[in-house]
């Protein structure tokens, strides 16, 4: 199963971000074969609206069946829910640490956007 | 004549310049107040015998029963507003620029656009001012569409006074683009100059003729006016500081009120503008 996670680094010592539609990369976790690969999401950093939806499209794209990131917003939350992608949140610890925390299953799974958009 | 009148600072005086300006004209004015997020030109004109009505855009809408989840509809929006993953699509009406592209590109004809309320226009009369105004529906994103709804009230035979929102990015190239002449209204601060070099760069983009109007000039440093020469953009009007014209504006009274001496400044003002336009006509 892979996972996505928001990142602005390249590897897995780098922190989570915080921000989901302009995060600019995701870091696609393989669970069963421990290996990562990275998906772009720059393109969305400068777009003055519909980022969330668009990144939300990237981690759908990228076959990603679970998302952990520090913050979402309402629009990327419909975009992932009616995808059946599960949405986690976690503190800006390193991308390893918050990979660790969702296999132990301490990370809290969403319900609802827990921010508003453009926050 | 189509007299836009601009900045990419806000609160530098783009509705005290354009109020001004209407009031110093000795023709009949049109004032498209365009500055939909923020219109206050009517709190400085007080127009009468007000009538207003909706503006709407074309949405799209869903027939499920006919979709096939092909996904074209998501994949011709570039606005965001249709996610279609190989599913029925998602819609988001609040992003859509109405273009109608994804009711077209259907092949199963399972959109069709519903109209949705975006703002009003309200217009009224002042003296030999038309005043037309666009204000934005709380909560709406959207502004480009309404601007150009106010600006289907542009007539050629007066002067069109378009006060344009701040900054330079969709609702400011609405409300300039297809002007005869754009005045970008600055202060002297670092801040004016910063914002005004964006707003030159979007006009010489546009390739549109403009001329720079210095607000509360002689309140900060030379730095706007050194910028100007070295671009050789003609700064067309200076208007000075003046206590008086805050403090009546903080009372909903117009610069003209105040400063009665400043009717010269933009009745040269104008008439530079004209001039400048018929030399390019020419």
């Amino acid at each position: 199963m892979k996972i996505a996670l928001t990142t602005s680094g390249e590897n897995l010592t780098a922190p989570l971000e915080s921000r989901f539609g302009r995060a600019p990369r995701f870091l696609l976790y393989d669970l069963a074969t421990d290996t990562f690969e990275l998906v772009d999401n720059s393109r969305n950093l400068n777009a003055a609206q519909g980022a969330g939806i668009q990144a939300a499209q990237n981690v759908v794209r990228a076959g990603a069946a679970s998302l952990i990131t520090g913050h979402c917003g309402p629009k990327a939350f419909r975009v992932l829910s009616e995808s059946g992608i599960p949405v986690y949140l976690a503190e800006s610890d390193t991308v390893a640490e918050v990979i660790e925390k969702f296999r132990n299953g301490s990370l809290p799974r969403q319900e609802q956007a827990d921010v508003e958009g453009h926050w | 004549m189509r007299v836009a009148v601009a900045s990419g600072k806000g609160g530098t005086g783009k509705t005290t310049v354009a109020v001004a300006l209407a009031l110093a004209a000795t023709q009949e004015v049109q004032y498209l107040d365009c500055d939909v997020e923020e219109p206050n030109g009517q709190i400085f004109l007080n127009p009468k015998r007000i009538c207003q009505e909706a503006v709407t855009v074309p949405v799209p809408a869903l027939n499920a029963g006919l979709c096939n989840g092909c996904g074209e509809c998501g994949s011709i929006c570039q606005f965001n507003a249709i996610v279609a993953l190989k599913t029925k699509p998602l819609l988001f009406p609040e992003l859509c620029h109405g273009c109608g592209g994804c009711v077209k590109a259907c092949p199963q004809k399972a959109l069709y656009e519903q109209n949705k309320t975006i703002g009003q226009l309200t217009m009224g009369g002042c003296g030999h001012i038309s005043y037309i105004q666009g204000r934005l529906a709380v909560g709406e994103a959207m502004s480009p569409p309404l601007i150009r709804a106010v600006k289907k009230y542009l007539r050629p035979d007066c002067l069109n006074i378009i006060d344009s929102p701040p900054g330079t990015s969709c609702p400011m190239i609405s409300a300039v683009r297809g002007s005869d002449f754009t005045l970008l209204v600055t202060e002297p601060t670092p801040f004016g100059l910063h914002d005004l070099q964006l707003a030159v760069a979007a006009m010489r983009e546009l390739e549109m003729p403009f001329g720079v109007v210095i607000n509360r000039c002689d309140s900060g440093d030379r730095r706007v006016e050194d910028y100007c020469q070295s671009q050789q953009i003609s700064v067309m009007a200076s208007i000075p500081e003046q206590r008086s014209i805050a403090e009546a504006y903080s009372r909903g009274e117009t610069l003209l009120d105040a400063a009665p001496a400043m009717r010269s400044i933009f009745e040269g003002l104008l008439e530079a503008v004209r001039l400048s336009v018929a030399g390019r006509a020419a």
